[in-house]
């Protein structure tokens, strides 16, 4: 057992008092595939060069302090850290900011990235570079993090693989150029020479997490260890004396302080591709120069729910600095508010002060709406503030699987983890039924569903949680217009004439685009629908309702008595029947709903909601079910990179799987394909792309867009949906919705 | 089956009165022990003192409760299907069409050649304007108050314009018998107190007379008129409850309200 050290501790004003020496501070985020050793590596970090609160270095000693953790269920995984390290006799702060970006494989939400300036990626030395290896450090070259690289697990290739040290070295090699093919085809032009990492130039470290050590051949130089020690330390089960001789902090955080530029050297560079307001402005020139008194800009990359104090907000300060009380504005809520508290990590620890400064993170108290990817700006400045990137609340989970705890007495344990995994990821939809006991989780892929399992494990502390086979989501549309259908309410006292069409492509555009949005004032909506999608000023300003999934109410009565009073029901019916459409009860997408007409019952008895949003629901299914009803299925985005001698075997598997080439073109040694693919198709992918190409393919799958499916399959995929949802084998017919004075009606209007 | 034998298809609707099994007509009784089956519905109204198994053995037959969506989103074909075959009874608490929407059952059941009748119970809308001692010729549309969260203005609206034309206005006030949930009197009073402050056409205030009905048909209705200040914070014991805002008073109802519901003599000033 290795007696862990006191993590050192400082007065809170020494460290703030090196937070405003911005060439003191290093901001990283450390990524990986799954399972390759990011929290084993951090917890490791964590113990060795973390930061003491004096508050709670007189409560505990080192060990007491990790057990508390345990105790108290923080994990620090999920936590944003502060490290403490010296470089030639001068102290850094290194701020470790928790890397969400494995829920994210689509690159379209995950921000984390964007509060560092350089990231650890971590690479099983045994697995090599996997899949999400690709995804994530090109996610960091996105947003200009530079990558340096850690290969972890070396220990697994002693005394597992028993490899000889040249089997190692080659390994090694292998890696290493792999990893710098990643640089090469995602890399900028201007960075990717700089940035290709290299064991002699400090921007790789060799090591074992799990065993707490490493070295970058700069320190087994100085320290005069060579691999054939390491070979023997374990062949002589001393590998514990490693961790003394070359403990694993040194390695990463002497890599992290001479790699990873300070926050000022990197804003510079950063700004321009992470914000596209204008540089020469005001903001601009103070977020350029990281400047202490310039506007208050920052952007939050994550939000976690405390229970004690309510939401808590962490992001990186670009610019001016933050202080309880500040008047501050979020412009993707579009919200005023006033900070609680500020914070900033010692440690694992959250310690209050008074002021945090430009290029540091920070964690703040009191914004309830705040999310990965809000831009929050002081509010003197809210309507000149460009937002960090168009912020989309659009997700599209695609997948989902069911979940149920092992025990069931773990129930609430789960629901609770439930519950703050969806507002810190803003991709995964969590949908609770308590009567049917039924828990769903939906998301971007099989990876992202596989990932929040094991988050959902850990903020359960440990939970067992038992998943069902991943279910593909589907839409329902109409291709063309339906009749005026005429439904009752369950009384018959009430009737309701409706029509649906389709919404034309460019009004779902607008929506996608977040131009038009249901809490938008219904006149803004109208003026851009008139303006930009040519709608008659008429349908333009009776705009009742938008719906998540790209539907949209619109009333065309006049002169119906008591509307206003069933107005709300009425909508509450539109998202009902939107919810779940009539083919196999998946959302509706595209649909267009006009009310025609109505008939109100006089008593309020008589027409309350379980009248009013039964009757809507049915008069839009079975307007849906005579305008053309198509079924609608999720498209990924395929890229493939692969050694040009198995691009023909790629090709053909994509295209054996309704998929479509887009492209093939090299880039260096490897191909890139991109293509398209369905959603559907892509279960068991995995193992028919690694046995035609022998594990040489990489790809990533991204959302795209939705298409109608194919009329040959579609009635069985339909007719499957059903069976599993437990409905009647056969779809409904339109009279099943709207009866038979529906006839009578028709014939009269004729 | 034979020629010209053909089985009767019938459906009669009974009411069963107000307040306790008591309620139903020695008519009703005799068609409940004729039929050969007999389905009830208890979610239009509250029947405080109602027991069913009394009623079965009142009866002598088991009776089938029908659910709120067994009549109206399955279209009451649990009922219409055995009174195709045969003779069927559905009792109704009060008067089977009276303040209910059956009126699409019997019509369903006619365009199926289902014949239909009609046994008379006592109903709410004659109990509450008899207790009053208000004269029914004088009374316009009713209306029912609903719960909070299904505000509306038409109660409000309504109780205006039938003042309009000097006459009274009779409220139910809503109960949702299946969650065994009813409105109490001080929350309607509010929701029309709450009307009033944003129309301001002085049509419900403090100062408005009105008179509270409750558990009219029971041995012990309470019947209190009163101003609308002194009714919110008024015990009237248990449910089901109606209101009754008065419009122009004959000297006659006027004395009325004073004597048998404890209005104030202030009323007789209201006298036109
Ligand atoms: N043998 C060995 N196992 C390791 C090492 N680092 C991590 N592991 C193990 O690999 C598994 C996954 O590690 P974890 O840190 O949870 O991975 P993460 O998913 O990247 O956070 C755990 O069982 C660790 O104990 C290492 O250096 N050597």
């Amino acid at each position: 057992m290795v007696i862990l050290p006191l993590p050192r501790f400082r007065q809170t004003s020494e460290i703030l008092k090196l937070m405003h020496k911005k060439e003191n501070i290093r901001n990283i985020g450390i990524i990986a595939h799954i399972d390759h050793g990011k929290t084993t590596m951090t917890d490791s970090l964590l113990a060795e060069a973390g930061l003491l609160s004096p508050r709670i270095a007189g409560e505990a000693r080192a060990l007491d302090y990790l057990e508390e953790e345990q105790r108290r269920g923080i994990t620090i995984k999920t936590a944003n850290i502060s490290l403490l390290h010296d470089v030639g006799g001068r102290p850094y702060v290194i701020n470790l900011i928790d890397t969400p970006g494995h829920v994210d494989f689509t690159g379209k939400v995950t921000r984390a990235l964007r509060a560092v300036d350089g990231a650890v990626v971590v690479v099983d030395a045994v697995e090599e570079v996997m899949v999400q290896t690709e995804i994530v450090t090109r996610q960091a070259l996105e947003e200009r993090v530079r990558p340096v690289l850690f290969i972890n697990k070396v220990d697994r290739l002693i005394k597992e693989l028993r490899l000889t040290p040249s089997e190692v070295q080659d390994k090694f090699m292998r890696i290493i150029r792999d990893f710098n093919n990643l640089i090469e085809i995602y890399g900028e032009p201007e960075f990717k020479k700089k940035w290709k990492v290299d064991p002699q130039k400090e921007t790789v470290a060799f090591g074992s997490a799990l065993h707490k050590w490493g070295f970058t051949l700069k320190i087994a130089e100085e320290k005069g260890v060579k691999f054939s020690d390491i070979l023997e330390a374990y062949m002589q089960g001393r590998h514990q004396k490693l961790a003394q001789l070359i403990p694993l902090h040194n390695a990463i955080l002497d890599m992290v302080v001479e790699k990873v530029p300070n926050p000022i050297e990197a804003q510079r560079y950063r700004l321009p591709r992470i914000w596209k307001g204008d540089l020469a402005s005001e903001i601009g020139k103070a977020m350029l120069n990281c400047d202490d008194n310039g506007p208050t800009v920052m952007c939050i990359t994550m939000a976690q729910m405390d229970p004690q104090s309510g939401l808590l907000a962490t992001g990186r300060l670009l610019s001016g600095f933050v202080k309880e009380g500040d008047q501050v504005y979020l412009v993707g809520a579009r919200k005023d508010y006033r900070i609680q508290q500020v914070s900033m990590y010692m440690g694992a620890f959250r310690e209050v002060v008074d002021k945090i400064t430009a290029g540091n993170i920070a964690a703040l108290l009191g914004l309830d709406l705040a999310r990965a990817g809000e831009t929050l700006v002081d509010l003197a400045h809210k309507d000149v503030m460009v937002p960090f990137e168009r912020i989309k609340y659009v997700s599209e989970p695609v997948i989902t699987i069911a979940i149920e705890p092992k025990h069931p007495k773990d129930l609430p344990r789960l629901l609770d983890a439930m519950n703050k995994l969806s507002i810190e990821d803003p991709n995964l939809i969590t949908t609770i039924n308590r009567e049917t006991g039924e828990y769903l989780l939906s998301g971007m892929g099989e990876l992202h569903l596989e990932i929040t399992v094991k988050f959902l494990q850990d903020y359960g502390g440990g939970l067992e949680i038992m998943t069902s086979a991943p279910i593909v989501a589907y839409r329902e549309s109409v291709a063309g217009k339906g009749i005026v259908a005429m439904a009752k309410s369950p009384n018959k006292h009430n009737r309701f004439w409706v029509q649906v069409e389709p919404l034309e492509e460019k009004v779902i555009n607008l929506i996608e685009a977040g131009k038009i949005a249901d809490e938008m004032g219904r006149k803004q909506v109208g003026n851009i629908l008139f303006k930009e999608a040519g709608w008659p000023v008429e349908e333009a300003r009776n705009i009742w309702a938008i719906d998540e999934h790209r539907n949209m109410l619109i009333n065309a009565m006049k002169g119906v008595q008591h509307l206003r009073e069933a107005r709300e029901m009425i909508i509450a019916g539109f998202r009902w029947a939107c919810r779940a459409g009539p083919l196999c009860e998946e959302p509706m997408r595209g649909v267009k709903v006009k009310l025609m007409d109505a008939q109100l019952h006089g008593d309020p008895a008589h027409r309350g909601p379980a009248q009013i949003m039964p009757a809507i629901r049915r008069a839009i299914l079975g307007s849906f079910l005579t305008g053309k009803p198509v079924l609608l299925e999720p498209i990924y985005k395929i890229g493939v990179s692969v050694p040009a001698r198995w691009v023909g075997d790629c090709i053909s598997i994509i295209t054996r799987k309704r998929g479509k080439i887009l492209a093939s073109e090299y880039k260096g040694v490897l191909s890139m394909i991109t293509g398209y693919i369905p959603v559907a198709e892509t279960f068991g992918l995995s193992t028919e792309m690694r046995s035609a190409t022998s594990g040489h393919a990489l790809w990533q799958c991204t959302f795209d867009h939705w298409e109608r499916i194919p009329e040959n399959i579609a009635s069985e995929v339909i007719r499957r949906i059903r069976e599993r949802k437990g409905l009647p084998p056969e779809k409904p017919t339109p009279d099943m919705f709207i009866g038979e004075e529906q006839r009578a009606m028709r014939s009269e209007t004729l | 089956m034979l020629a010209g034998f053909e089985a009767l298809s019938e459906l009669v609707f009974v009411g069963v009165g107000l307040h306790d099994e008591g309620g139903i007509s020695l008519k009703g009784l005799e068609e409940v022990r004729s039929a050969d089956s007999v389905f009830i519905e208890l979610y239009t109204s509250l029947l405080p003192n109602f027991s069913l198994e009394r009623f079965e053995a009142l009866v002598g037959k088991g009776l089938r409760v029908v659910s709120r969506r067994e009549l109206e989103e399955d279209h009451g074909e649990v009922v219409l299907r055995v009174a195709e075959r045969g003779k069927a009874v559905l009792l109704v608490p009060g008067d089977p069409f009276i303040a209910t929407t059956h009126v699409a059952l019997r019509i369903a059941a006619e365009k199926r050649g289902i014949r239909t009748r009609v046994i008379h119970g006592a109903s709410i809308i004659s109990a509450a304007v008899g207790l009053s001692g208000l004269h029914n010729y004088k009374f316009g549309k009713s209306v029912t108050i609903p719960f909070s969260e299904n505000f509306s203005e038409t109660p409000y609206l309504v109780i205006a314009q039938n003042k309009e034309l000097g006459l009274h206005t009779l409220c139910l006030l809503d109960i949702d018998a299946e969650r065994n949930r009813y409105l109490g009197v001080r929350e309607a009073l509010e929701t029309l107190l709450k009307v009033e402050e944003k129309r301001k056409m002085g049509v419900v205030t403090r100062a408005t007379l009105a008179v509270v009905v409750a558990r009219a048909g029971s041995q012990n209705p309470t019947v209190k008129a009163g101003f609308v200040d002194e009714l919110l914070n008024y015990d009237f014991g248990g449910p089901p409850y109606s209101l009754i805002f008065p419009g122009k008073l004959h000297f006659m109802e006027a004395e009325a309200l004073k004597v048998l519901a404890g209005a104030p003599s202030s009323v007789m000033e209201l006298v036109e």
